[in-house]
């Protein structure tokens, strides 16, 4: 129980303190929000008009407690760009980003681990070396010169998936995979390259591990030995990577999703940033902070799954 | 009474550089045609009149959809709070006005079918069109043309929307196909005014569910994915229906992502496509390329040692070889400016000052010299980080004035913080921007004006506000032109600014589409596009 309770208070304190880090860095940046909606030749009438609709003749300190109080009450306020209110757009960029970081980590894990563990069991041999040369490249590679070049060969030369766009899943499942796919793909290649690696690394020592040599004289299975004793073991440091990677995703989808012109959160978290919409970035920045601080607690949970000593120690 | 004869250049509704784009300047042109096809007209586009050129390319087709990328999303979609160029060359399909802005920079009556203005040039007595339909189906009538006009010059109560309309007295409409408005003072910019979109009585919904009297009719937006348009059936002006049944336009922040849609077949046009990006397209594509109106130039802070002295301004001038930037970043495409007017702005345009500044190292260390910076000085270049294009040019001024010792050095900075520090607060010494031109002269060599609020050159002539106040108050056009020529010399001999050039705008769409007409601002008559078989 205090378990849990430890971890929503630092799930609290996290989450006040992004948001308080968010709104001082705003202060300091100069930009008026109803100028850069309106540009340089903005008719002084139509700037007024706009400045008082987004609110900005109140100081800003007096803006930000007030979106404090709403947000506790659960009204997340509205946008400066987009006039509507910011838990809808939110809401509708999600599913967006939501699938794509899911199908990607799905990439990782679905070609990550078994590639793990075939360069270890090969280690050494020819077909290991050229794979780990290829992870190499793969944590070298930047995901929107990847995504470019996925767009040149697969959209453009074979044009098996579009070049750009989203199609909701609601609608038409088989073309969501479609639009989606490529980009989760350029999402997840540096993460595939690190799981490759680090299971690896992982599986070699424990391949000279004192339990191995008992399972193996004990007379069991090669493959029992691998799959039941050393892959279980290994998992434990991979999990933590897989925990670190999907919070990569979120900042990776920043790229990914202006590449593809996908309308997830990675591009309106750009759009606001540069439009300095505050009310809409708060609350983005909220949700990223809650989806990251839960993961760390799912992974904390797996932790206990997979190893019984840490569920034993509490 | 004068009658409708001068040739007026439309403004974009806002600086290009409004875009919050990634793509950097738009502006950068593209030689004509990568691949096949029109090399025609290079100003006016592939081709001016629909109807009798489609039979030559093999028949035009009733219907279709064109999907355009769009860099940046509207900003509003209510035309009388919206400043957005993009915005404005989407929405302008859905909205008319008593005027629309031709091919050649005139006005061309569109809701209005004439207007006539008294001797004093106060009154303007329009004319509308019968028959004109919006969108749900009402009439426009007179009735219409006042609320639009109230809420634009605030006589509705309200605070006013528009500047340009802030000179309007009264407005009348003694019946229902005739509009009269009566002006405070003369002012010889309010009929280019005109082109503002009419929008229907009492309706307040225009940012939600835009409803104009134009060619296309607004269907859906989805933020961040596309803002879609519909053949308006009931057109009022049958010559010029559209042919097309739908527009897409597609948000594609990423300029290089939007050049590989269009080669893979996903999208069908991309405006302001780069000279990088038309290179790639290949076969099956077709660039148009036009001046476009812009203004790009290194402002000067005048009011800042040692940029105040008129000396180091023109020092400075002589120093760098527009020519080299126009071959470099521009790719050749760009006309060289001497002062802040483009000659797409035929009437107003004055010729010869590019020549005043011919690159000459000597004269500009003489200068130096005689300023009082024999070893030079060190100067900030600040550059909005996204306008590639505008980087790039600072890149080879600060290059050109190694030679002559001044030491330059380049500051980018984020879009937000250049509108905030450099253009609000003059907290600059150098920068380059590309300013567009508008509807009218005055508003753009009003911006030197010393009682502008935002006239962040800090330039400060009495003889020049002088000038181009009474730019404003003649009607003569002949006697206007002149004024403003004159201005436009003070800012030449005055160095106020690098004025470098006004870079081509390139639109690539593939090939069977036609029709597209070139403007002198931005904006995309899709009534006029058509596909062929």
């Amino acid at each position: 129980m205090r378990f849990y309770i430890r971890k929503l208070a630092a799930l609290g304190s996290t989450v006040l303190l992004v948001s308080v880090i968010t709104f001082l860095v705003f202060q300091v940046l100069p930009g008026d929000p109803a100028e850069i909606v309106l540009g340089v030749d903005a008719d002084p009438h139509q700037l007024a008009e706009l400045r008082k609709t987004m609110g900005l003749d109140r100081p800003a300190a007096e803006r930000y407690w007030s979106w404090v109080k709403d947000a506790a009450a659960g009204d997340l306020g509205q946008s400066l760009r987009y006039h509507r209110p910011v838990a809808d757009i939110v809401a509708e960029r999600l599913p967006v980003t939501a699938s794509l970081a899911i199908l990607s980590l799905g990439l990782t894990l679905l070609i990550g681990v078994p590639l793990g563990v075939y360069i270890a069991r090969r280690d050494g041999k020819l077909p290991a070396l050229l794979l780990s040369a290829f992870t190499q490249l793969g944590l070298a590679v930047p995901s929107f010169w990847l995504a470019f070049i996925l767009i040149l060969v697969f959209s453009v030369t074979f044009k098996w998936f579009p070049t750009y766009g989203y199609a909701p899943w609601s609608e038409n499942p088989a073309k969501a995979l479609q639009s989606l796919f490529l980009p989760s793909l350029a999402l997840a290649v540096p993460g595939i390259a690190v799981v490759i690696r680090y299971l690896r690394n992982t599986l070699l020592d424990q391949f000279r591990m004192d339990y191995v040599r008992t399972a193996r004289s004990k007379g069991l299975r090669e493959r029992i030995v691998l799959y039941r004793h050393i892959l279980r073991n290994s998992l434990v440091p991979v999990l933590t990577i897989v925990g670190l990677l999907i919070a990569d995703t979120l900042g990776g989808s920043i790229v990914v999703e202006n590449v593809f012109a996908l309308p997830g959160l990675g591009n309106l978290l750009i759009t606001s940033i540069g439009t300095r919409d505050l009310p809409l970035l708060q609350t983005m920045v909220l949700y990223i902070a809650v989806i990251v601080v839960c993961i760390n607690f799912i992974v904390d949970m797996l932790y206990r799954v997979i190893d019984p000593r840490i569920r034993l120690k509490r | 009474m004068l009658k409708l004869k001068r040739s007026l250049v439309l403004g974009g509704s806002a600086l290009l550089a409004a875009s919050l784009a990634l793509s950097g300047c738009g502006g950068n042109g593209n030689k004509e045609g990568s691949g096949s096809g029109s090399t025609g007209a290079p100003a006016s586009g592939a081709t001016a009149s629909p109807a009798p050129s489609a039979a030559a390319s093999g028949g035009k087709i009733e219907g279709g959809t064109v999907r355009v990328a769009m860099a940046t999303e509207p900003d509003n979609l209510d035309p009388y709070l919206s400043a957005a160029t993009d915005t404005g060359s989407m929405m302008d399909n859905v909205f008319d006005g008593l005027f629309e802005g031709g091919e050649n920079s005139e006005l061309v009556p569109a809701i209005a079918e004439s207007h006539t203005v008294s001797e004093d040039g106060l009154t303007y007595t329009f004319a509308l069109r019968q028959g004109v339909k919006f969108h749900d189906g009402s009439d426009l009538t007179s009735e219409d043309v006042y609320y639009s006009y109230a809420k634009l010059s605030g006589l509705n109560g309200k605070e006013p929307l528009s500047s340009k309309f802030a000179a309007i007295e009264s407005i009348d409409a003694p019946d229902d196909y005739t509009v009269v408005v009566k002006l405070k003072e003369k002012d010889a910019a309010f009929l280019a005014a005109n082109i503002v979109a009419i929008v229907p009585k009492d309706y307040e919904e225009q940012s939600a569910k835009p409803i104009g009297a134009g060619p296309f009719k607004f269907s859906a937006y989805a933020p961040g994915q596309q803002l879609v348009l519909e053949k308006n059936e009931s057109f009022y002006n049958k010559e010029q229906a559209p042919t097309l049944d739908r527009v897409e336009f597609k948000f594609m922040p990423d300029a290089n992502a939007s050049v590989l849609a269009l080669k893979s077949g996903d999208i069908d046009m991309v405006p302001g496509i780069s000279s990088q990006g038309a290179l790639q397209l290949g076969d099956g594509f077709r660039i148009v390329s036009g001046p476009q109106n812009m203004v790009q130039l290194m402002a000067l802070n005048n009011s800042v040692e040692p940029l105040n002295d008129v000396k180091i301004r023109q020092a400075i001038n002589f120093a760098i070889d527009k020519d080299v930037i126009i071959r470099t970043v521009a790719e050749g495409n760009g006309v060289k400016l001497g002062s802040n007017m483009s000659p797409a702005m035929k009437m107003y345009y004055q010729e010869g000052l590019e020549k005043r500044y011919e690159t000459n190292a000597e004269q500009a260390k003489q200068l130096l010299k005689e300023a009082g910076y024999e070893q030079g000085f060190k100067l900030t270049i600040t550059v909005p980080s996204n306008y590639k294009f505008h980087v790039d040019t600072a890149q080879v001024i600060a290059e050109q004035l190694k030679a002559v010792g001044i030491e330059a050095t380049i500051k980018q900075i984020e879009w937000s913080s250049w509108l905030e520090d450099v253009y609000n607060k003059a907290k600059y010494e150098a920068t380059i921007v590309g300013l567009t031109g508008k509807l009218d002269p005055h508003e753009v060599l009003g911006r030197y004006d010393s009682k502008y609020a935002k006239n962040f050159f800090k330039f400060s002539s009495p003889e020049y506000d002088e000038l181009v106040g009474q730019g404003r108050l003649e009607i003569d056009p002949e006697k206007r032109a002149e004024l403003y020529k004159q201005a436009q010399t003070m800012l030449t001999e005055q160095a106020v600014a690098v004025y470098i050039m006004d870079p081509s705008r390139s639109v690539a769409m593939k090939d069977g589409l036609e029709g597209f007409k070139m403007y002198p601002i931005q904006k995309y008559d899709f009534a006029a596009l058509y596909y062929t078989k």
